[in-house]
């Protein structure tokens, strides 16, 4: 995460080019205007004493404000905007969780028969969409004519928190967690569907089947079982960039407040302490879900769990 | 070999056919195999890679899930034909009266469960045992097995195993619900020579004190001499020698199997040289209209080009059509080279 400062501050301080002082002082600003802004934001003093003191701010006395809108404060806006960022992530996990696992399952099951490239068919369009793309088209059926008619009951976008009414939140997101949950479901599908037909020419399937177990078990308890350590390792990567803010064009154009947008905002503004807030956050839930990842995965996998007898 | 004629056998095969059809047309993987195997008896069927001994087993028990399979032929399990029976009926028939033990003990078992839980998953198949009881007996069988301690290593993953002692595992396994015939295909290829001792021993007591019949595929004419009762020599798919063990060791028929046993080491003969049967295997793909072990024997005639029948006296036949004279000629000359 260290690392992941620095370079964030170098990119934004140290590319020429960039006078986050003109931004801050607008842009008929005289150049006494200009020094004086300087002076006021702590811009003119060397490099390194400038990210301490940000990183300070950030994480020690936690007030560290907006070049932009000038004190507002970074953090509460994040801790605002993260549970908006959450609660879409939520939804969208148990969507493409389902749909991939039952579509992967459903495609090995059906290999050969024309259900497998159907379904492979409908994964690889999802993947291909892009996200902005799809997310257009969604709020344009669902907005559009129709929203008289048919899609009456999907409300006018926004966000209401889980805890004022349940209803209503999962309402409000159910579009996003779709838009959002389509390019994950595809690969999912795609991804469990190859490591199901690998795993089912394993020798071991050849041992369970002359056991004499049945298909269904030698497919669920047995192929599906060990497919499952691949998914749950990009399970715990996508969780956390997601989580991080990748959640961005979504949000953006579903208008949901989440970390994501707020990202893009400071992107839009140059404001660095914005950027550096998100980015920190962000850094924080990809290295949080690669520990989880590691922990679940020896929860899966004995063979990297560490012998302790 | 105290075989008597006069009880059913328990495995009854009758020209076993089975062909796949490839994009480079038909594969005769197995060609008209036929044997008994009867109660108690041990049967070494022996041929090199791609043979279609192993083939021939999996289709037998309905392993072989190739869209483009046909298997023809007769298979009689105690009397029963199980040739064409539904997935369902075989299940039952597959792990329970008929075990099987695979060539390569580290990639048999299912990495991600105990040792102990997949015993317990095989006796649950086919009993009514509860969890608690199958995990006794799971234990019990270890114990059998010779894997030391296991009590503890019941509750152990397969890759805590050396390759010997998972072999052992899967021997517990095969084991576990008392089968009538238990099939190994190469279980000793896999493991190092001592330890392919142990199994070997392992597997001779077993049998002894369970009573099952086995079917043991290799291609390593010591593991036949060691442990079968009878042997059936496969060259592309087809039989060439069938036999008692003592007679196809000892007075060996076709020019195949001499030189199979040829190749084996031995300590008592010094300094000599093991023979190689020249050529390579037949392709599956075009085998000689004839004998297919023709191309490669030195002993061919212009009659080869004709299939030979399977005939000989009393229990031992061959395909050859090499006659009395012929073979006692060519034996003596051999031995007197010091290469049979």
């Amino acid at each position: 995460m260290f690392t992941i400062s620095v370079l964030v501050f170098l990119i934004f301080f140290a590319t020429p080019g960039v006078n986050p002082a003109a931004r801050i002082a607008g842009r008929s600003a005289t150049p006494a205007v200009l020094a004086q802004v300087s002076k006021q934001f702590g811009l003119n003093r060397p490099l390194p004493v400038r990210y301490g003191l940000m990183m300070f701010h950030l994480f020690i006395k936690q007030d560290l404000t907006s070049y932009v809108n000038i004190g507002d404060r970074i953090i509460p806006q994040i801790t605002a905007a993260a549970p908006i960022t959450l609660s879409l992530i939520f939804g969208a996990v148990v969507i493409w969780l389902v749909v991939g696992v039952l579509g992967g399952v459903l495609a090995a099951k059906n290999k050969g028969h024309f259900i497998d490239p159907l379904i492979m068919f409908f994964g690889i369009a999802a993947i291909s969409i892009p996200v902005y793309w799809l997310g257009q088209v969604v709020l344009l059926v669902t907005q559009g004519h129709l929203h008289t008619s048919v899609f009456a009951w999907v409300p006018n976008g926004g966000f209401v928190p889980l805890t004022q009414n349940p209803w209503e939140w999962a309402l409000h997101l159910l579009f996003p967690w779709i838009t959002l949950a389509s390019l994950y479901a595809g690969i999912y599908a795609r991804v469990l569907r190859g490591e199901l037909i690998n795993n089912m020419n394993e020798d071991y399937i050849r041992t369970a089947r002359a056991k004499g177990l049945s298909e269904r078990r030698i497919l669920y308890r047995h192929a599906l079982r060990c497919s499952l350590i691949t998914i749950v390792s990009l399970f715990g990567l996508d969780v956390g960039v997601l989580v991080g803010g990748a959640a961005l064009l979504t949000e953006v154009v579903f208008g949901l407040q989440g970390v994501g947008w707020l990202t893009y905002q400071g992107l839009q503004n140059l404001d660095l302490p914005l950027i550096m807030g998100c980015v920190m956050y962000g850094a924080f839930f990809v290295v949080l879900a690669s520990a989880v990842v590691d922990v679940l995965y020896a929860f899966i996998d004995p063979r990297i769990r560490v012998v302790t007898r | 070999m105290s075989l008597d004629s006069s009880t059913e056998p328990i495995l009854s095969v009758r020209d076993l056919r089975v062909s796949f059809s490839t994009r480079q047309g038909v594969v005769q993987a197995v060609d008209g195999l036929s044997f008994d195997v009867g109660a108690q008896e041990v049967l070494g069927i022996v041929g090199e890679s791609g043979s279609g001994k192993s083939v021939a087993m999996y289709s037998m028990l309905g392993l072989v899930r190739d869209a483009n399979v046909k298997i023809e032929g007769s298979v009689r399990f105690q009397g029963r034909e199980i040739l064409g029976l539904s997935d369902q009926a075989m299940q039952s028939v597959r792990g329970g009266e008929v075990a099987m033990i695979f060539q390569d003990p580290m990639t048999a078992l299912t990495p991600v469960y105990t040792v102990g839980w997949q015993i317990v998953e095989q006796l649950r198949a086919h009993s009514d045992m509860t969890k608690r009881q199958a995990h006794e007996r799971a234990i019990e069988l270890l114990g059998e097995v010779g894997i030391p301690n296991p009590k503890s290593r019941v509750n152990q993953y397969p890759h805590e195993f050396s390759g010997g002692m998972r072999q052992r595992v899967v021997i517990a396994m095969a084991l576990s619900c008392n089968p009538k015939l238990l099939i190994a295909d190469e279980p000793t290829t896999a493991l190092d020579v001592t330890t392919q001792a142990q199994i070997l021993e392992l597997m001779g007591r077993l049998q002894a004190t369970h009573g099952s019949s086995i079917v043991i595929i290799t291609h390593d004419m010591g593991v036949i001499a060691e442990i079968a009762h009878r042997v059936v020599v496969m060259y592309a798919g087809r039989p060439v020698e069938i036999g008692p063990e003592i007679d196809v060791v000892r007075s060996p028929r076709h020019p195949y199997t001499w030189g199979l046993l040829g190749a084996v080491p031995r300590a008592d003969v010094k300094n000599r040289r093991l023979v190689t049967i020249p050529g390579n295997a037949v392709s599956p793909l075009d085998v000689p209209e004839g004998c297919a072990f023709a191309p490669r024997c030195q002993y061919r005639m212009e009659i080869c080009v004709q299939r030979p029948p399977l005939r000989g006296y009393r229990d031992h036949l061959d395909a050859c059509w090499l006659n009395d004279g012929q073979r006692v000629a060519i034996r003596s000359s051999l031995t007197h080279r010091g290469e049979a």
